[in-house]
């Protein structure tokens, strides 16, 4: 088994730089003070009410997400890196998904198979021809990255439809302020807090252009059962915007309105925290209840502006990321300063037949999954479990891709009996509107469980503050 | 301000109140079932706590017969009772969770650990010992939501409508303590005052918190007709039927202010306010004290649906 990369201790030997005050803090630290201000700080944490609901369950069902105290470190210089591949590459999905609702010209370049895009159903006809503000698609972007070595950062995927868990961003930093502020007098960590600004500023700087007063913006939330309603209502109380549900919206007169105590009000931003499927009854889900019926003609009008837009989803598609340092080349005309980990599509046959036969030493996830589920981990999987896979794989093998399984890095965590190495990823968060904003640090999870990859919170992963160092 | 955001407040403020004036009641009940007394004289006193708290029916048909422990019980823990404290405690955090928004974070939080920390408490584990200090507790945590929102809360629509979800629920409730529990008192009044009745009409007013204002407004022992007039007429005591009126009118004209709109309810919520002002017990008893709260109740109903058309509670 080959040793991960440490984000401490690197490869072993000397501390690395970003870590050295922390070290020596953390050196001096008795384990059952550090066992008590965990306990403190999930008493801060049920307090404010940042739980996840766990689906089908009600209120009993509200869950922590398991924070751990001990930071990870991102140095300014590593940080400078991941900054500017991470904008080459939010420009790269937005410039690929105008191109695509328009002449989609890297089809016609042949970069890209073109059923690829046609037959996906992440991509809608619907949007083809319709002009956002600015050109922009995919507003706000998670972009999911892990790291193998000291210089080794990949993205494992985008998320370009409605990323979650910036709120544990901004609640981890709090909480950590409030229990170990000498912690942060002795290092020096760039502040997090200004998102709600930066994501209120990228929302009005891609309101419809012809409005005559200060557009009005609304966080369109399923509710309070949703998983994420916590980050919808925390979202919405800092940018001091309403929190709708589709209910409170209505379409008069050809303008997108919200029920308030004195009547009508239209609404010019929509931020929506719901699946495409749900925006709209009469374009996208006719079965459903949900939704705005008439909010895709307003939109398509121009006359309020959908965030992320309809149709966005194409861009962090499973199937289409393996393409994803082509569509960088293609629009942006140099190399990506990102790598992505190596992808095997299923759909080719010469891949399919590698991944059969190297099933024990590869991840394979569904090209629509998320969350962790409907995943192989090969090396963690038993033999039945390798073999009820193949039987999938082989009878759908367009529904599926492959990686190799990585050995993500570690970095010190508090467990049952010691301070010991987990394995994590890192989700910054990029806003693209009349700049490209990128908040210095993001969220990162890790897997709790010793020796385990799967840093999903429904899998049994925590979350950990995320500090980049000033300079 | 959406309309549902509005609905919203208004009835987190008064699941709050409510929630209080429950446990109000009910250490009063508990008081008094203490009390040496002939008889099943006990069973009168859950009947009309039960009444004054609008959950008679509710309670008779799930349990029947009168049980202080059956009572205890449904009045605390049954979430089949819409009024029962654990109700009205995951009613409140229920409304406040989809207004998060809405609410300051000291709000926010006050209400969500008190639901946390009711939830906790297993009813088998409340003993007759412990009941008092849980009801306290009770008041004390209602008290903290409501100085959190009196300290931290912008004087806007939100203030004004959680305000009037307040107001409305306690002018509710101590018409209907009057209504039941003075009324049930009002006979043996005619008595030479025992010390029985004495503490029974303490215990009228410790329902309303006012067992000891009531010496320092007036100066004089229990006297039926005084303490009808501090709870209906009197604008010192804060659970007045005048004094819900004072607070619900000045926050409908703020509304009015706020959004440059009048509407009925702010009619209707002052000329009941007129009426209060003007009233004087001596005729309220000529005329019929019960005829006389009947038609309050009944106005300050009509106030609350009037509230909620003008503001687009739900449309």
């Amino acid at each position: 088994m080959v040793v991960p990369f440490d984000e401490m201790n690197g490869f072993g030997g000397e501390v690395r730089a970003p870590y050295k005050a922390f070290a020596e803090w953390l050196g001096v630290q008795h384990l059952d003070t550090l066992r008590q201000k965990t306990a403190e700080a999930e008493v801060l944490f049920r307090r404010s009410g940042i739980t996840f609901a766990v689906y089908g369950a009600e209120e009993a069902g509200e869950r922590l997400i398991p924070f751990d105290i001990l930071p990870r470190i991102i140095s300014a210089e590593e940080w400078r890196k991941l900054e500017l591949g991470i904008e080459q590459r939010v420009r790269a999905l937005n410039a690929f998904l105008y191109d695509i609702y328009h002449r989609q010209e890297i089809l016609k370049a042949g970069k890209i198979p073109e059923e690829l895009i046609v037959q996906n159903s992440a991509f809608l006809p619907e949007m083809i021809g319709v002009d956002p503000p600015r050109g922009i698609y995919s507003h706000i972007i998670g972009v999911d990255l892990v790291r193998t070595g000291e210089n080794e950062f990949m993205v494992l995927e985008d998320n370009t439809r409605t990323p979650s868990g910036v709120s544990y961003m901004l609640e981890n930093r709090e909480t950590m302020m409030h229990l170990f502020p000498d912690l942060f007098s002795r290092n020096r960590v760039r502040p997090v807090e200004n998102y709600p600004d930066a994501l209120l500023k990228t929302l009005e700087s891609v309101a419809p252009s012809n409005l005559d007063a200060e557009p009005t913006i609304a966080l369109l939330t399923p509710g309070v059962y949703n998983s994420a309603y916590f980050e919808h209502s925390f979202l919405a109380d800092q940018m001091g915007v309403e929190l709708v549900e589709s209910s409170d919206l209505v379409v008069v007169d050809g303008l997108l309105r919200m029920k308030t105590t004195e009547g009508m009000k239209r609404v010019d931003v929509l931020y929506r925290r719901v699946d495409d499927d749900f925006l709209d009854p009469l374009v996208f889900e006719p079965t459903s209840l949900l939704g705005v019926p008439g909010i895709f003609d307003v939109y398509r009008s121009g006359r309020v502006t959908i965030v992320n837009a309809p149709g966005a989803g194409i861009a962090d598609d499973k199937a289409i990321y393996s393409y994803i340092p082509s569509i960088i080349e293609f629009y942006t005309g140099k190399a990506p300063i990102l790598a992505n980990v190596e992808t095997y599509s299923c759909r080719e046959a010469d891949s399919l037949k590698y991944v059969l036969d190297h099933l024990a030493e590869l991840v394979v996830k569904e090209v629509h999954g998320s969350g962790g589920y409907g995943m192989l981990v090969g090396p963690k999987s038993t033999k039945e479990q390798i073999e009820t896979f193949r039987a999938k794989l082989v009878a759908n093998p367009k529904n599926y891709i492959a990686q190799p399984t990585l050995s993500l890095s570690t970095c010190p965590t508090l467990a049952d009996t010691s301070v010991a190495p987990r394995h994590l990823d890192l989700r910054p968060f990029v806003l693209i509107g009349d700049q490209v904003r990128l908040m210095p640090g993001g969220l990162t999870r890790v897997a709790l469980k010793k020796g385990s990859l799967v840093v999903n919170s429904s899998q049994g992963g925590g979350t950990k503050d995320t500090w980049v160092l000033q300079e | 301000m959406l309309g549902r955001t509005a609905n919203d407040l208004y009835w987190l403020s008064r699941y709050i109140e409510r929630a209080e004036n429950i446990a109000r009641l009910l250490e009063v009940g508990y008081r008094i079932v203490l009390l040496p007394r002939e008889g099943e004289g006990f069973h009168e006193e859950w009947r009309s706590t039960l009444e004054s708290a609008g959950c008679l029916q509710g309670y008779v048909q799930r349990h029947g017969e009168l049980i202080s422990q059956n009572v205890i019980n449904y009045m605390l823990f049954d979430t089949s009772n819409p009024s029962s404290i654990a109700s009205c405690l995951a009613a409140a955090r229920r409304n406040g969770r989809a207004q998060r928004t809405a609410l300051t974070r000291e709000m926010w939080e006050s209400l969500n650990s008190s639901w946390l920390e009711f939830s906790a408490i297993r009813p088998s584990a409340v003993t007759s010992d412990s009941l008092p200090e849980l009801l306290d507790w009770v008041r004390s945590r209602s008290a903290l939501y409501r100085g959190a929102m009196l300290n931290t809360i912008l004087r806007n629509d939100t203030f004004y409508f959680s305000q009037v979800g307040t107001f409305i629920e306690r002018a509710d409730s101590t018409a209907r303590i009057l209504d039941v529990k003075y009324y049930h008192l009002l006979p043996s009044s005619e008595m030479v005052g025992s010390e029985k009745d004495n503490y029974q009409w303490a215990a009228l007013l410790r329902s309303v918190s006012a067992h000891r204002s009531y010496r320092w407004v007036f100066k004089d022992h229990y006297r039926p007709l005084k303490i009808a007039d501090f709870m209906i007429l009197n604008r010192q005591m804060p659970r007045s039927l005048r004094s819900c009126y004072d607070e619900l009118t000045a926050a409908l004209r703020d509304l009015a202010v706020f959004y440059g709109a009048r509407h009925d309810c702010q009619m209707t919520a002052e000329s009941t306010r007129d009426l209060l002002l003007e009233a004087d017990i001596q005729n309220i008893f000529q005329s019929g004290l019960h005829e006389f709260v009947q038609d309050f109740i009944a106005r300050n109903n009509k106030l609350g649906n009037e509230i909620s058309a003008a503001y687009h509670f739900s449309d």
